[in-house]
């Protein structure tokens, strides 16, 4: 880890928890003045885990080459593409490592 | 111990395989990253949110700015608002000190378990016993969980690679949550603009937040169009 301060760690673990609990909190704390979420803000919070994991993982799994085979043969993209299959067929986390990880080693072995 | 405190303890017990590896991926990823034993116990503890946590710790190893790995984790957390609309109704007798303390529980887990429950009408829980089993039993076996991931972490060569279980628990939580047209889309959009944003050299976490943003509004998009 680059250039963080052992107070800055801590900051971000104090300022996620406390924020978490915030939101936590809000309609068990408010409920009989405001008892529903907002369809407008509900519309929004649909996509929130779909595009932020999305933009989490892309740019792990991509990296863009001088060459479109370069990119595509990539073992973490193809380990990924493998993990993306289990995670779509078992939708179980646990599966969806072990294929991922054996799939990164198996191609490392053979590609390299 | 009281009956309704024991069945909530029973049930985490039975969702343990869900959450558990999952701890352990978070304790490896907070090693890799750099932090020390008390502060990875600190954010289990304290944030208690795994997708949330393990983003935290992506973009700290990646050195990207305090705001973004706040910002990102804070945006992750933002969906239990709807747990927390959704189980208010039934806390809503309970005093005000006690709705304090039971909110901090509520997670993925607590929330879906804890919920089908209350709705089961065949049987009449008291409401708080039963959550807080769940509650305590899932937070200590999430600690638990968290020290195991850190301590193996610590004694694995990097040649195994194991950071990449990050992006891998990412892709398994993120298949699900493409169900409709529009949250692939939404994925699909956010991936592509995250990928040419990074591409494009510029800084850390920034190809996150832009992705996510413009993912979101891809997402929203679609629906409308759709349901025109």
């Amino acid at each position: 880890m680059s250039g963080y301060s052992a107070l800055e760690i801590w900051a971000v673990i104090v300022a996620v928890g406390v924020a978490t609990y915030l939101i936590r909190l809000s309609f068990i704390h408010l409920f009989g003045r405001i008892n529903e979420v907002p369809p407008r803000v509900k519309l929004f919070l649909k996509f929130v885990p779909a595009a932020v994991l999305a933009a989490l993982v892309a740019p792990q799994l991509i990296s863009i080459g001088p060459t479109v085979q370069e990119t595509l043969v990539d073992e973490r993209l193809l380990a990924g593409v493998v993990a993306g299959v289990v995670a779509w067929w078992t939708e179980d986390i646990l599966a969806t490592i072990v294929a991922g990880m054996v799939a990164l080693w198996t191609l490392q072995f053979l590609l390299f | 111990m009281h009956e309704d405190l024991k069945a909530g303890v029973r049930d985490s017990l039975a969702i343990l395989l869900g959450i558990l590896p999952f701890a352990l991926v978070f304790g490896i990823a907070a090693d890799g990253a750099g932090l020390t034993m008390g502060q990875t116990v600190a954010m289990s503890a304290a944030v208690f949110a795994g997708t949330a946590q393990l983003a935290a710790v992506e973009l700290l190893g990646d050195a990207a700015p305090l705001a973004v790995v706040i910002g990102t984790a804070v945006v992750i957390n933002l969906r239990m608002l709807m747990y927390s609309a959704s189980i208010a109704p039934h806390l809503a007798t309970y005093h005000k000190r006690t709705r304090a303390y039971l909110a901090y529980f509520l997670t993925d887990h607590v929330y879906a378990v804890s919920i089908g429950e209350y709705v089961n009408e065949d049987r009449d829980r008291d409401k708080r016993l039963y959550y807080l089993g769940l509650g305590l039993s899932i937070w200590l076996i999430w600690i638990v969980g968290t020290v195991a991931g850190a301590v193996f972490s610590a004694g694995v060569p990097p040649a195994w690679q194991l950071d990449f279980v990050i992006p891998l628990v990412f892709l398994a939580i993120l298949v699900p949550a493409m169900k409709t047209r529009p949250q692939v889309a939404a994925a699909l959009v956010s991936a592509g603009v995250a990928i040419g944003v990074f591409t494009a050299g510029i800084p850390a976490g920034l190809d996150l937040m832009v992705g996510a943003v413009v993912g979101i509004v891809a997402g929203v998009a679609t629906e409308e169009v759709l349901s025109r």
